[in-house]
């Protein structure tokens, strides 16, 4: 799930575990024993650190505080603890929201029906001693990803049908317990990684009768071996992203696998919903990063019996499991590539008259197979909403520069302010190499009227990827509700799409009795050779509709999408949300060989949370 | 929502905006000032602002021609040097060269020119605002009708009023005939094509990209005329595709969000072109468009053509139209710049689309008291009234006639505080070319020989066709009033006829001879494709309303006050019925193993003539070459005659069972057949 998207590591890389430079330039500091990863003795207990009905850490969440003043909370963040001046006019402005209407989220936890439970599985599970739970919390926790529906409904106090337990695997052997255990018993099993999900994954079927037990991996999260030969490591797959690279970064390496949500995602998620990182152009998706995967399913363990680094030995079996989404099984081990780390990084960014002109240079970028380590490009509602996030200078020198800067773009320049976009870069590799590279890109954006807008653009940028779902709550809490999807798209239909969509969702906001114009946007966020990743967010003030959930018109988006040669999906896979189309997406055929394989590896459907088919 | 305004189940309940005169300004202010006044439209708000220079570059480089070319040089082994400047002067010979200045110089002869000939040009504004609104939101394409040369002098003079952006116009090349004329109208933003270029990939390759990107840009709305050419008839013509397909194309391809489609409807109390039409379609061949042509047509500035009426109707969204229809995902898997024929249900779509702008256009067309009364005349003179009609009788029977047409839902201008012997009066003297009143007494003006349509005509020893020619051009004059009024009694006149024809009261008897008629005449009027059982379902409910006929589970009894009404209906279509029948006997009795297409008319016309002079026919009308080219398509369409592809031209094999059993089965001697019955 890439929406909230932490360009954590500026956080990371920058600032609590490393020597960084603070955004005013020159001070370093150097933070220890910052969060991320949970005390691993108390499993069943992560919702302490998490909110429970919105995104991610408790401590850290938008506010307006007595002032009206916008800020964010918490320490983990650089943008923690800092006043953000502009977004209070931003929001007011763009949704025609007013801070004197609240929507506070209702605080019932208690309404969670009782569990179903298979006693005989519940014996025979004790007996193995593998931790488990019946516990509303824990299994409310567990019952729901990232939707906005998801979300609505929690705040709301609504909860639907919700796992009857959680157990918590410590390692292979464990899941193979388990899952043997739910096949004798027929009890439906639904792993569970990150709960970062936002295609309905992770919802409880509410037709589904059987004891449903949520598999957390959360608990298999160790790295067993690096081989420093073959630049590879196994892991087991509950670990999640940022433990992942950190405990790699220690000895120097690192997978360069960094999905926007790598905070919380896991490696089993990654390999389940076929993730992209927001450098593959150097690491590459998931599908180039794995080596080799083990997964138990009801029939048994499914791997490879080598490490090869290519085969020619019929359809490659890794590509039933990647995208399976918890159909077929639990990934329980992984082979990673991984990488040494890269000496240098640095962010940039460039300024278009217009999006036109962007896309047109990303376009020529991925001709010339030069894309840095990251790439992409935001529309002007995109690149306002940005500005409405930077925090509160405190030099009046530096509020100059940027009164400087402005007037550069816009007056002596002549782009137009509500036109013009911005591209954000991330180099990565020697220094040597990345500034020569970081040239050739900045030449090439000279062509389409880009002019290079500075380091601190891109960096922030990168950090409006993870704020963004943090202030979706914030939204929340004064009547705006927001949502954002994905596709992937050829190069000559990009513009077309992004105007359509965009376009489309106004309409349907309208059609819908929506009173403020909604904010529809989207940015460029990913460049291949034959076409790129775009994603969309929009969000809209629902004062006034006795159903905002279901104006909130992803259908009709998802639709346009189709209509316009975009595909389903490009990283967030199908789960619930979207499988009515995945019949016109796989073809009559492609759909019956998918259900062949399940009704074969899974005729008792004990992975029964029915995605993707 | 758009695609709803297009279709109304009730004609009644269709609400109209009210007009206003945009001469009386004119009239009271300065036309100097007027041409010069500062003029700043509304533009699309994707505009990107080009210059009808870079316009052509950027034709010239795009994907599609380069594509094109391409393939040209590879099939015919040509340069491509050579070909592309093929295509650089197809671009040059089409494009238009817009220019403000020439706009005001038409702005300031036109009003001269208006106010001399028109008591007023009505406008609504409110069609107005909606368009404006248009323009902002997504490219427009409008779609006026055509009944006039003036028609898009006209739509460019009024929308430069209502500082509107001015559209570009899609205009026939015989204009271009016209040396200094043509370039006067390139330079308001006509563009030329050809009137026929059916094999050349090259011509329609640079045709369809130029429009395409004028309207992508939101350069300019693109304006063309549905039906194709002028209706010399004032019926609307069936609906030409080409364009359509054209400017919905970026739509299909996901290019642009949505296409608005304007349809305005035009109507002239008096339409300038009308002696020549009627002599047109008797097969006095029509002057060739030339400047000095033009000029002596001056003499029409001394006459009083009333007002004209122009409705801009609702913007209909391509999208909506378009919604659960076509499946855009099928340009997914080829390159869109690759020309590709439309597809099965891409071809329906547009077909069925453009049926249903021309029935906007029809539905929107004012109507004058005068149309009444000709219809009334009409009717008249056929039943053999040699004395004509009573004035007061006249005022009687327009005044029933009407209510019977508010009923169905017609568009009529009648003057609500007149006495309707008033209105009566003034209608005919508005035309009196074409009547003639005497001792109390109206009739047609058929007594005299060429009449005011053809006064420089020497006055010889007039032989019997003469004459029958000089009466036919007032009968066909009158009949084009007749025919504005068509579309509102057209439904219900097809089941008249059906009653009239069928052997039974039986439901389904009459619902098999209505969608035999239906079909039958289905190049004649606008009927929309598949709307058979829609189509009879409004016509019962018409009938039924005004207490014309009861309609039970199975039969359909005419009552006793209907009879009046069923008569009128089947006297509006009988014309049609002998005339679709007199061809098929041509057909049938004279048409020989050589009878090329070209030949047809001059055949079938000297045939008419002979059986009208012999009094086998009774109505003169039937010499329209409208209705006999209409005749033949639909036999061709049926398959009672083929075109055989000759050396030059087409010869036509008649199906000589076929064709005779279609005219008994149009004669009420023969049930309908089986073969053509949809079921209800």
């Amino acid at each position: 799930m890439l929406y909230i998207s932490t360009k954590y590591q500026i956080i990371r890389k920058d600032f609590p575990f490393y020597l960084g430079k603070t955004a005013h330039g020159g001070l370093w500091v150097q933070i220890k024993n910052l969060p991320g990863h949970l005390p691993k003795e108390s499993p069943s207990h992560v919702q302490e650190i998490m909110k429970w009905n919105g995104w991610g850490y408790s401590d850290s969440r938008f506010l307006f505080n007595k002032k009206g003043q916008a800020e964010f909370t918490g320490k983990r963040y650089r943008l923690s603890g800092m006043i953000i001046p502009g977004l209070k006019d931003w929001f007011e402005c763009t949704f025609g929201a007013s801070l004197q209407h609240k929507t506070p989220p209702l605080l019932n936890s208690s309404a969670v029906q009782p569990p179903t439970l298979n006693e005989a599985f519940v014996e025979e599970l004790k007996s193995t001693g593998i931790p488990f739970s019946q516990d509303a919390e824990d299994r409310v926790f567990r019952a729901h990803g990232h939707c906005l529906h998801e979300i609505f409904a929690l705040r709301e106090g609504k909860f639907g049908r919700v796992p009857d337990m959680v157990v918590w695997p410590n390692c292979h052997n464990d899941v193979v317990k388990i899952v043997e255990l739910a096949s004798k018993h027929n009890v439906c099993l639904i792993p569970y990684g990150g709960g970062t999900s936002v295609s309905s994954a992770l919802e409880c079927p509410p037709e589904e009768t059987r004891s449903i037990v949520s598999l957390d991996t959360s608990q298999m999260n160790r790295i067993l071996w690096v081989d420093e030969k073959n630049l590879t490591a196994h892991v087991e797959a509950g670990i999640v992203g940022q433990d992942l690279e950190r405990l790699l970064n220690e000895s120097g390496y690192c997978t360069g696998h960094e999905p926007d949500s790598m905070e919380f995602s896991s490696l089993g998620g990654w390999v389940a919903t076929r993730a992209s990182g927001m450098k593959k152009n150097i690491y590459g998706n998931i599908e180039d990063l794995v080596v080799h995967i083990k997964m138990v399913t009801p029939q048994g363990v499914i791997e490879k019996s080598c490490q090869g680094p290519r085969m020619s030995t019929g359809p490659d079996i890794h590509h039933f499991i990647m995208g399976s989404e918890g159909t077929l099984g639990v990934v329980t081990e992984v082979t990673m590539k991984i990488r040494p780390m890269p000496e240098y990084q640095k962010y940039g960014s460039v300024v278009f008259p217009n999006f036109e002109q962007g896309v047109a240079c990303l376009r020529e970028v991925a001709r010339q197979r030069c894309a840095p380590a990251s790439i992409r490009l935001m529309d002007n509602e995109q690149f306002k909403f940005g500005h409405a996030l930077k925090p509160q200078v405190s030099s009046i020198f530096t509020s100059f520069l940027d009164g400087l800067k402005k007037f550069y773009i816009t007056k002596f320049k002549g782009f137009d302010p509500n036109r013009l976009c911005v591209a954000t870069l991330l180099f990565e590799g020697d220094r040597e190499k990345v500034l020569q590279h970081e040239k050739q890109v900045y030449d090439i954006a000279a062509k389409f009227g880009g002019l290079a807008a500075g380091e601190d653009n891109g960096q922030r940028g990168y950090m409006l990827t993870f704020v963004i779902a943090y202030l979706r709550d914030l939204g929340m809490d004064y009547y705006v509700i927001g949502e954002s999807f994905e596709t992937s798209v050829p190069w000559d239909r990009v513009l077309d799409i992004c105007r359509n969509v965009k376009a489309r969702i106004v309409r349907e906001c309208k059609e819908r009795g929506v009173q403020f114009p909604p904010l529809s946007t989207c940015r460029v966020t990913q460049t291949y050779d034959a076409g790129a990743c775009v994603y969309f967010y929009f969000a809209f003030n629902y004062r006034g509709l006795s159903d905002p959930v279901q104006c909130q018109n992803l259908h009709a988006a998802r639709e346009e999408i189709l209509a316009n040669g975009g595909s389903l999906s490009h990283h967030h896979g199908v789960g619930k949300l979207r499988k009515e189309w995945m019949r016109e997406t796989v073809s009559n055929v492609g759909m019956g060989m998918l259900k062949s394989v399940k009704d074969y590896v899974d005729p008792n459907n004990i992975f029964g949370n029915r995605n993707l088919l | 929502m758009a695609s709803k305004a297009v279709y109304s189940r009730d004609p009644m309940l269709k609400k109209r905006d009210d007009f206003e005169d945009i001469l009386e300004e004119r009239r009271n202010s300065s036309d100097l000032r007027y041409a010069l006044r500062c003029y700043a439209p509304v533009v699309y708000k994707g505009l990107c602002p080009s210059k009808a220079g870079t316009l052509k570059s950027m034709v010239l480089q795009s994907d599609q021609l380069h594509y094109v070319i391409h393939q040209v040089c590879r099939e015919t082994g040509r340069a491509v040097d050579d070909v592309q400047e093929e295509v650089s002067s197809i671009l040059e010979e089409m494009a238009h060269r817009l220019q403000l200045s020439t706009v005001r110089f038409f702005a300031f002869t036109l009003s001269k020119v208006f106010k001399t000939l028109f008591r007023s040009i009505c406008v609504n504004e409110e069609g107005i605002q909606r368009l404006q609104q248009a323009i902002q939101e997504h490219p427009v394409v409008l779609l006026p009708s055509h009944r006039s040369y003036m028609d898009f002098l006209l739509m460019s003079y009024l929308l430069y009023t209502y500082d509107l952006a001015l559209p570009v116009i899609a205009a026939g090349m015989d204009f271009m005939g016209m040396k200094f004329v043509g370039e006067m109208l390139r330079m308001s933003g006509a563009f030329f094509i050809r009137r026929s270029f059916g094999g050349d990939k090259l011509y329609w390759a640079v045709f369809s990209e130029y429009v395409k990107t004028m309207l992508k840009n939101g350069f300019a709305p693109v304006e063309f005329f549905l039906e194709g050419t002028r209706s010399r008839t004032s019926k609307s013509l069936t609906p030409k595709l080409g364009l359509l397909n054209i400017v919905m194309d970026p739509f299909f391809k996901g290019e642009v969000f949505d296409v608005s489609l304007v349809p305005v409807s035009i109507s002239y109390e008096r339409i300038l072109e009308e002696s020549l039409y009627a002599r047109e379609l008797l097969g006095v061949p029509k002057p060739k468009e030339s400047t000095s042509g033009l000029i002596k047509a001056r003499k029409v500035l001394s006459e009083d053509y009333g007002s004209i009426h122009v409705y801009f109707g609702q913007p209909v969204s391509v999208r909506s139209l378009a919604e659960g229809r076509v499946n855009r995902c099928q340009f997914n898997l080829i390159p869109r710049h690759i020309p590709k024929k439309p597809s099965e249900d891409i071809h329906s779509f547009v077909n069925d689309s453009a049926y249903r702008l021309v029935r906007a256009q029809e539905e929107n067309m004012v109507l004058k008291p005068w149309v009444l009364l000709a219809s009334l005349l009409l009717q008249n003179q056929v039943s053999g009234q040699k004395r004509g009609i009573a004035l007061d009788e006249l005022t009687e029977q327009a005044v029933w006639l009407r209510d019977l047409s508010r009923q169905y839902g017609a568009f009529l201008h009648w003057p609500e505080h007149t006495p309707p012997s008033e209105v009566v009066s003034s209608s005919l003297s508005l035309h009196r070319g074409l009547v003639r009143i005497s001792e109390g007494r109206v009739q047609l003006a058929l007594g005299q020989t060429g009449g005011p349509a053809a006064p420089g005509e020497p006055r010889s020893a007039v032989t019997p066709e003469e004459e029958l020619l000089s009466q036919a051009v007032i009968i066909l004059s009158c009949a084009s009033y007749r025919n504005q009024a068509l579309h509102v009694f057209l439904r219900p006149a097809l089941l008249a006829s059906a009653i009239h024809t069928a052997s039974s009261n039986k439901k389904q008897e009459v619902f098999n001879s209505f969608s035999f008629l239906r079909n039958m005449f289905s190049n004649e009027f606008i009927l929309c494709p598949g709307a058979t059982v829609q189509d009879f379902e409004e016509a019962c409910y018409l009938l039924v309303k005004t207490g014309a006929l009861q309609v039970t589970q199975q039969d359909v009894l005419v009552t006793e006050r209907g009879h009046r009404t069923l008569v009128f209906l089947t006297s509006m279509l009988d014309p049609f019925l002998q005339g679709y029948q007199v061809v098929c006997r041509f057909l049938c009795e004279e048409a020989t193993e050589a009878l090329t297409e070209k030949q047809f008319i001059p055949a079938v016309r000297k045939f008419i003539i002979k059986h009208l002079l012999a009094g086998r026919l009774r109505y003169t009308e039937v010499l329209s070459s409208d209705l006999q080219k209409n005749s033949l398509a639909a036999l061709l369409r049926l398959g009672a005659v083929r075109k055989i592809k000759g050396a030059e031209q087409g010869t036509l094999k008649v199906n000589t069972v076929m064709v005779n059993s279609l005219e008994d089965t149009l004669g009420g001697k023969l049930p309908t057949q089986k073969a053509v019955i949809a079921r209800l």
